[in-house]
């Protein structure tokens, strides 16, 4: 198992029966692929559809129907669609029980970058500013480290923000981090690894909770 | 009372340059592909232009940066147009970034008649820099302009020819929202139907926005993740 599907599957644990979910582009996308059987979750995509199933046989697309991600997906009963319009504000209404967005950066208060490197990287914040301001609970989905090998931990973004105290909590192939008014809080942490060596890897400084549990995946 | 155009050229023959111009989509994703194209053939210039995504390399709304007929943009995501990003990185096109929800409900707003709202989006960002806030309870809002535009391009499913527009599936995404936000609002669809024959249950643009309805000639489609794979391979544009 790899460590994006370490993440992926640990935070399909986290979904509950119920729940409407808005899952961001790429690594968070797996989760949907690990929930645990006998939960009932409502995908979301911002393009405009709750209801979200598995992308569909090569063949089958249908390009009228994808999600905001810009892949073929399928329908599952009972789904339905809505405008743009419609689509934000049910996330700005908080009306999604979680949402799950990748991350360039995340520091100790809860801020989020995630859009664009100045004078590198032109893309967008596409629908990212919105759920992060909107959605109940905010779990950033990321690799401990940066390709090469820099802390994406920080205790202070240096990147252009995507939003202001409104990360809950990060997940890394490392441990579960719990963003708290004291700073960042290890709760969970991977099979085989120390405390001290995710320190290490960390920017940020951590405090290591006395309640400390392994980091269980599906 | 009949609003449908022969064609897409004639649809779009009187639209002046230098114009503003929302165009429906997500993605490639219900695209208004015979407008565009139409558009194009014209090659008028120094449009502004506000949709979501600006197409890719070779296709959608790529066709008109490429043709040189954008001067402005307003989008909340362009990743997948390279060309517009080295253009933008050169400081050749005036690109604004907003979130997504931002710029769905600014449109919104244009249409309904709402000059400005307060949203929570963008509170400590680049996005909220210059603008005012508020607090409501015990959060801080910004407050956000409508937006609005000479002409809207919009793609629906099936139309009649009062403009009742209905949408397919994820096509749906900004086109009834443009619809509503512009003083020239040009409907292309798959299919034209008889008056009547939509369930007026099903209508998700009533005909007062819209003034001209043309029918689409023949649709690409094309599914984007697939197109870029294969444009990446060197198979496609």
């Amino acid at each position: 198992m790899n460590g994006k599907e370490r993440i992926a599957r640990r935070i399909a644990r986290e979904v509950q029966d119920g729940f409407y979910v808005n899952l961001g582009i790429g690594l968070p996308t797996m989760i949907a692929s690990y929930l645990p059987p006998g939960i009932d979750v409502v995908f979301q995509s911002e393009n405009g559809m709750l209801g979200v199933g598995a992308p569909p046989a090569e063949v089958e697309a249908d390009p009228d129907l994808i999600n905001a991600g810009k892949q073929p997906v399928t329908e599952l009963p009972g789904c339905s669609y809505f405008g743009s319009e419609e689509s934000f504000a049910m996330i700005r209404g908080g009306h999604m029980d979680m949402s799950v967005l990748g991350a360039m950066q995340v520091d100790e208060g809860g801020n989020l970058a995630n859009w664009t490197i100045p004078g590198k990287m032109v893309k967008g914040m596409g629908g990212a500013m919105d759920l992060v301001a909107g959605a109940r609970r905010v779990i950033v989905a990321m690799e401990h480290q940066t390709k090469d090998g820099e802390s994406r931990i920080l205790k202070r973004c240096t990147l252009p923000l995507t939003g202001t105290h409104v990360v809950h909590d990060i997940v890394t192939e490392l441990g579960w981090i719990k963003v708290t008014p004291q700073g960042l809080v290890l709760t969970e942490i991977a099979e085989g690894i120390e405390p001290a060596e995710v320190q290490a890897r960390t920017e940020a400084t951590l405090t290591i909770s006395p309640d400390l549990k392994p980091m269980i995946v599906n | 009372m009949d609003k449908v155009v022969a064609s897409a050229e004639e649809a779009v023959a009187d639209i002046a340059v230098g114009s503003t111009i929302m165009l429906g989509g997500f993605g490639l994703c219900g695209i208004p592909e015979n407008l565009i194209a139409a558009l194009v053939r014209r090659r008028i210039t120094g449009l502004h232009t506000i949709s979501n995504n600006m197409g890719v390399d070779g296709f959608g709304m790529g066709l008109m940066l490429e043709a040189g007929m954008i001067a402005s943009h307003i989008g909340s995501y362009v990743g997948e147009n390279r060309r517009l990003e080295q253009m933008v990185l050169k400081g050749e096109l005036d690109l604004t970034l907003i979130p997504q929800g931002t710029l769905a409900e600014r449109i919104r707003a244009g249409g309904a008649g709402i000059p400005a709202f307060y949203t929570p989006t963008g509170l400590g960002t680049v996005v909220a820099e210059g603008k005012e806030t508020r607090q409501f309870g015990d959060r801080t809002y910004v407050l956000e302009t409508a937006l609005r535009a000479d002409v809207a391009f919009v793609k629906a499913w099936k139309g009649d020819r009062l403009g009742n527009l209905v949408y397919r599936k994820t096509a749906r995404n900004f086109n009834p929202v443009m619809a509503t936000a512009a003083t020239m609002t040009i409907a292309e669809v798959e299919e034209l139907v008889e008056p009547g024959e939509l369930d007026p249950d099903h209508i998700a643009t009533p005909g007062i926005y819209v003034k001209r309805v043309v029918v689409g000639e023949s649709y690409q489609k094309p599914i984007e993740s697939r197109f870029i794979r294969e444009r990446m391979a060197g198979g496609a544009a």
